[in-house]
Parts: C-alpha cells; structure tokens; sequence
C-alpha cells in the first residue's frame, strides 16, 4: 500500500463493509422477516406458508380446550371481521393469556389453515389490545408485505 | 417543599449548563478573560444540583409522598423499601433525571482531575458537554418533569411493574447509563479536539479512560441485563434480540470498536479521522439507544411511557445530536492530518479488520432493529426476531472472535505472515483436535454452534499466547486486561455454543408424586402449595431433584401474583452446578390436579455471564493500569 493512498484505500474499506452489511441486510430480511397477519389479513391474501409470521387478534370465547397431554392447548384468534383462525400452541402460555383477551402469536401456518404457534408473546400488558382491535387507534391499519 | 426544591435546583443546574456552553464558547473566540477559568468551576457546581435534585427524587420515593404525580404512579406504601429507593429510577422522568445527573457528575469529573489537555482543548470539550446537557434539561423541564405535583392526593400509589421488582433494578440501569453517558463525555473530548484541531497521540490517551470505562459498565450493564432476563423472565432464553437489548448492544458494539482504534492512535499517532469518526458513531449510536428506550417506541418492559410528544422530543433532540455532530465532523475533518501509515499485515491491519467487523455486526444489528420501526410508521407491521440476527451477525461474530486470536499476536507497524502462523500453530491445533472431538463425540451439531465451541477452545488459547513467555509479574496491567478481555469472549463464546448446542427441554403436565427426567437429573413434582409474600401471592411447586445416587435437594419454583397492579409473574428456581443449571419453571394447573413444569438443563449456560464477567474485569484492568501508567509519562509505552 502506498503511503498516500493509505486513508483511501481505508475510507474505501469502510464504505464496502457498510455496503455489505446493507446489501446482506436487505437479502436476510426478505427471508426472516415475520410479518404480521389479523385474521382478515389471511382471509383476503390467502395463507402465508412457508414462513414464519405473526397473527394477532382476540381468543374466541369459549374456544379455548387443552389436549389430554395436558401442555397443548387450542384456541381461536378472532378479530372485528367473519374470519377467524385456529391455533394450537404447545407451551406455557404466558400469564395474561385468556379468553377474550388480546393475543399475539408467532409460528407458521399449515396447509390446512391450522395455525403451529412456535411462541404466545408475553411483552403486553393487561391492558393491551391489538391495533385492529383498539377504538382508540381505529384507524391504524396491519396491512402485511408479504405477497 | 422537597419536590419544589428539587425543581429549583434543576432550573439552576440547566442555567449553570447553558453558561457553562456560551462561557466556553467565548472563551474560545478569545473574548472574556475570566470565561475561561470560569468553566471548570461551572461544571462541577452544575453537577452539585443535578445531584442533589436527584438526592430528593429519591427521599420523595423513601417517603412516598404521593402528592408527587410520579410518586403516586409508580410507587406504592407497601413496597420493600429496596424497590422504593430503586423505583426513584424504575420509571421514565426517574431515568431520565439519572441520565442527566451521571453526564453531570461525568463532567463534573473531567473539570476536577483531567491535566493532560491543553487547556482550549479541555474548554471545548467541556462546552461540548454543556451542550449535550441542555437538550436533556429541557427534555426534563419541558416534556417529563419528575417533580410535579398531583392534586387531589390519591389514598395510596398504582405501585411499580412486579417484572422490575428485583434486585437487577437497583443495578442494571444505572450500569448502563454509566456506559451511555461515559461514552457521551468520550465524544466531547473529540468535539473539543476537532475544535481547536487537536486531533492526535495526547488526546487520544485523555479520552481512552473515558472509552474504557464506559465499555466496561456496557459491558456489566449487558451481562447482567441478559442474567436478568433469564431468569426473570422464566422462557429459559439469555437474549431475545429485542429493541432494546439491541439498544444497549449497538453502543457497545461502536465503543469496542472506538476502544481498539483509540489505542492505535494513543500509541501509534495512527487512525485519526477514523477514531473521531468512530467516536461520532458510538455517542449516536448512546443517543439512539436513548431514543429506542425513552420515546416509548417500543412495547416493552422497558418502555415506561407511551407519549408521542416525548417521542417527537427526543427524535427532534436525536437529529440535532447526530446532525451537529456529523456535521462538525465533515467540516473539520479536513484539518484532521493523516497519522502514520502501516503495512496491512500489522496489528494495526489486524485492529482495522476488528473495527471493520464491529461496524458490520453494527450495521446489521441496527438495520433489523430500524426496520420494523421504519415499515410500522408506513403502515405495515412486521417483526424481526433471532432469525434474521443469528444468520446475519452469528457468522460475521466468529471472524471477528478469529481476528481477535490472531491481532495481540502481531507486531506494530510491520509483521510476516509466515511468523503469526508459527505463533499461532497451538491455537490452530486446538481448534482442530476440537473439531475431531466434536465430530466424533457429539454428531450432527449445528454449523453455527459446533464452529463457535471449536473457535472458544482456539481462541482461548490464542489470548493466552500474549502472556506466553513473559515476566508475569513484569507484564503491565493493561497486557492482562487485554487477554483476559479477550479470554472473557472465548468462555463466554463457549457458553452460548453449549447452551445452543446440548440444552435439554422438557414440557409436562404433572400430578403430584409423579417424576420426569432431563438431562442428568430426576425431578418429582412433590406438592403445589399457595403461598403469600408481602405484596404478592403465589404456587408454589416443591420439586425433589437427584442426578444419579447424589444427594437429593429441593427447588421450588412459583408462580405469583402482585396485588398493585395486579399481574401474574413466574419465578424460575435454578440449581447451578458447575457444568451447568437446572431451570425449572410452573406454568398452570388444568383444575384437574395436574400443573404444567417447564424443566430445562443448560450445560455450561453460566460460562455466559461468567465470560461478559470476566471481558469486564480486562476492561478494568486495563483501566487501572493506564491510569496508573500515565501518572509516570516518561516511562516509554513499548506495549499496548
């Protein structure tokens, strides 16, 4: 290396790395990225298979029954629309989990249209109601990406 | 009278700030003979107020006094006094008022003991700190005033969030925003520097403390956040790669970064412009740590407050922030001369590939932490979790740790490749009689895992290699610091691995005196028993737990609940042993005298903690030992 062209060649490194991370960024979360689905989002674009996503909305009251085994429970997300959509989820469910009680859950969807919740998201409080279904922020849309 | 008390002694403090900024400044243009010795002064009355401001915050905590709005919220008669004295900082304005006060008292610091600067330069730099304490002043006064009164007096408090009520609390943030705030007086020193055009070894060496210090409490503020989680949290995990983990994640990644190069330039008058660049990138990457935490962005513990104005606030005070300082530096970068120049086969090449690195986990790490945030704001939500950050950055971390075996062990300015390789045959050896091992033993390990255990193993012995034929008690302390930093990586590397690797999981639905197995332990369920604790309620299990015919013991985890606010907590109990611990949790009971046990058994998971530990004590090592060096300045630096 030449001693004049030193910053260069380093400002030039730089700027390839960032690129890089950008360029490597934008490939890796076109794949891994978890979109969120309502399940009048799944009703209008049809099933997101093949990747792992996020549904939100209400637990149908009454739908909730556990498996013999005694750790895999089922349950429906319901949301302001027709639609609704089945879960089973194998776990412990977080401690506000309940009927009638906001929900949002990450896993993937079978072909069926059965939903494999791999985990039951405990980040919310009592209070928290997903956007759709919260007056107060009636107007904020989950529109998802990925189609 | 407390509260209007400490209100006036905040209003006083942002005054002194403000005089301390345009004192500085005019100082500077050489206008007022006095403003410039009246700077340093200023700065540490400043810090005498916000102290005490924070003093009462906290007496107004000890006696819940609850005609303070912030009282009333967020503490309650009945807490343990622990969590009242901690809850002073458990909530937004509480934190914020902390911030503020460490900056102070950091500046505070640098007026009293800091010699070796010029004395234009220590003006500057002291005026920088004057200014990056007014945008928080007026965030405290305007936007989140801790002190304000509530009327009526409500009859008791709303108490504090049960999942903040530990231990941790009283520890974790004011540990990280140390590390914010150290890096924030670091970035001063490189405004102060660029001002009077400064920029070289001297300052390097004044500002190198300051890197240290704030690196090592991120570092201790981030393990013991992660410890935290673990077990707080009761899901088993010791990171989740969420927003606000990344906020703590991102400054460290840009000060080990600015740590390195700050040592190129201290000792080799190397790296200039690229230390002060890196300085303005890490004391942005503090404030967007701020941001991501305080603006209520995010929905989580550690959001306190969900207020768009603060939002905007502190958005408004971001921009200016990072604007001004990336500005400053695209004006005077120019003046910056170039340092001196070094072979890319050197232990500078091998520092700039480290920092190359860290700035690409760096990029990564924010990009997935940004990006949801950015699609949320046009109206589509999405999520990115440990997918997306274990494929991105999990690669790019094991050639950064191979960069980090291979960097102590080459020499300044020039070395040969043919001789870092016979330096650096035990470690490759090692690396892989260890993957043989693990090939053998231990089929079918995932890539990511089975290259991180190898590389530990190697690793651990490369930054042994520096000690290797020295006069151990002759070796400077900042020689120690470095390899037991750098070995602190190798166990904590190891850790993760493992715990990747080899964890074992059960899920049961457990009568009582039924037994289940995981890993190397027999657990029988006992007994579920209601319990009652000073502001909660609780089952909790009775599990006997033996490993083969050892003697048996007893944990009881439990699942509480709080009164005020009224939630539901697991309290994991964990049996540590020294190749690794036992987690177990209880989940619900079905109404039918069966209850849900989480059990798990992590080999070696504690070398996680044990290794971000032991990466600390280097970092105050080092710390020690340059301070300590540069009390005798004439003694030659032949290392570093």
């Amino acid at each position: 290396v030449k001693r004049k062209n030193q910053r260069l060649t380093l400002l030039l490194l730089a700027i390839a790395a960032v690129l890089g991370a950008v360029l490597l960024a934008m490939s890796a979360l076109k794949d891994q990225a978890a979109y969120f689905y309502a399940p009048a989002d799944v009703a209008r674009d049809g099933l997101p298979l093949e990747r792992s996503v996020r549904i939100g909305g209400m637990v149908k009251p009454g739908s909730l029954r556990r498996e013999p085994d005694g750790v895999t429970i089922h349950f429906t997300v319901t949301d302001e629309s027709p639609h609704s959509i089945r879960v089973r989820f194998r776990g412990i469910p977080p401690d506000l989990f309940r009927e009638a009680s906001g929900v949002v859950a990450e896993g993937r969807f079978e072909r069926g249209g059965l939903f494999i919740a791999t985990e039951i998201l405990a980040k919310h409080d009592e209070n928290y109601m997903p956007p759709r279904l919260d007056p107060k922020k009636g107007e904020h849309k989950s529109e998802s990406l990925g189609k | 009278m407390i509260a209007e008390a400490g209100l006036a002694a905040l209003w006083l403090a942002a005054a002194l700030s403000l005089l301390q900024l345009f004192g500085g400044i005019a100082a500077l243009r050489g206008e007022g003979e006095g403003m410039a010795r009246l700077v340093r002064p200023l700065a540490i009355v400043q810090a005498g107020l916000v102290a005490l401001a924070f003093l009462l915050l906290i007496q107004l905590f000890l006696r819940t006094d609850l005609s303070v709005a912030l009282v009333a919220a967020n503490s309650h008669s009945m807490k343990p006094w622990l969590y009242k004295f901690a809850g002073a900082w458990g909530n937004h304005e509480g934190s914020m008022l902390l911030w503020v006060t460490v900056l102070a008292v950091a500046g505070a610091a640098v007026a009293l003991f800091e010699r070796r600067l010029p004395e234009r330069t220590l003006i500057a730099t002291l005026a920088a700190q004057a200014a990056i304490g007014l945008g928080f002043y007026a965030f405290l006064l305007f936007a989140s005033n801790p002190f304000e009164r509530l009327s009526p007096v409500p009859i008791d408090g709303q108490g504090l969030n049960p999942l903040l009520q530990d231990p941790g609390l009283a520890f974790h943030p004011p540990t990280l925003y140390f590390g914010y705030v150290g890096i924030s007086v670091a970035f001063s020193f490189a405004v102060g520097a660029l001002v009077t055009r400064d920029v070289g070894p001297a300052f390097a060496r004044a500002m190198r403390p300051w890197v240290l210090a704030a690196w090592v409490f991120l570092t201790l503020g981030i393990t013991a956040g992660s410890y935290w989680a673990y077990y707080e949290l009761g899901w088993g995990g010791w990171w989740f790669w969420d927003p606000v983990e990344n906020a703590s994640l991102m400054p460290w990644l840009a000060a080990t970064a600015l740590l390195h190069s700050v040592t190129v330039l201290a000792t080799r008058d190397g790296l200039r412009a690229w230390t002060i660049m890196l300085a303005v990138v890490a004391f942005s990457m503090s404030m967007v740590g701020t941001f991501l935490v305080r603006s209520g962005i995010l929905t989580s513990v550690h959001a306190f407050a969900v207020d768009p104005q603060r939002g905007t606030f502190i958005l408004v005070l971001l921009a200016l922030y990072i604007g001004g300082a990336l500005t400053l530096f695209g004006l005077r970068v120019g003046t910056v001369k170039e340092g001196s120049t070094f072979e890319p086969v050197s232990r500078e090449g091998a520092l700039v590939v480290n920092n190359l690195l860290l700035c690409v986990i760096l990029a990564l790490v924010f990009i997935g932490t940004i990006y949801p945030l950015i699609t949320e704001a046009l109206g589509y939500k999405l999520s990115i979790g440990p997918p997306y950050f274990n494929l991105v950055t999990g690669p790019i971390a094991l050639a950064l740790v191979i960069a980090m075996a291979t960097g102590p062990l080459l020499r300044w300015r020039r070395d040969r490749l043919k001789e870092v390789a016979r330096r650096l045959a035990v470690p490759i050896l090692i690396v892989a009689a260890a993957l043989l091992a693990l090939l053998l033993l231990a089929p079918g390990m995932r890539l990511l895992p089975l290259f991180g255990l190898m590389l530990a193993l190697g690793v651990g012995a490369a930054s042994l290699a520096p000690l290797w034929k020295r006069n151990l008690r002759r070796t400077p302390l900042f020689i120690w610091g470095m390899a037991i930093s750098h070995l602190g990586i190798a166990v904590s590397l190891a850790g993760m691995a493992c715990e990747a690797a080899f964890s074992r999981e059960l899920l049961v639905a457990a009568r009582p005196g039924e037994t289940a197995r995981v890993g190397p332990y027999a657990i029988r369920f006992d007994a579920a028993d209601p319990i009652a604790g000073p502001n909660w309620t609780a089952i909790e299990a009775k599990l006997t737990v033996s490993r083969g015919g050892g003697e048996p013991f007893v944990l009881r985890p439990q699942a509480r609940m709080f009164n005020s606010p009224p939630t539901e907590t697991s309290e994991a109990a964990i049996a540590t042993r020294l190749d690794g611990q036992l987690y177990t949790v209880i989940g619900k009971g079905d109404g039918a005298g069966r209850w849900q046990l989480r059990l798990w058994w992590k080999p070696f998971v504690t070398l996680i903690w044990f290794g971000g530990g032991l990466v600390a004590l280097g970092g105050i090592l080092a710390l020690i030992g340059r301070l300590r060096r540069e009390r005798r300045p004439r003694l030659e630096e032949a290392w570093a």
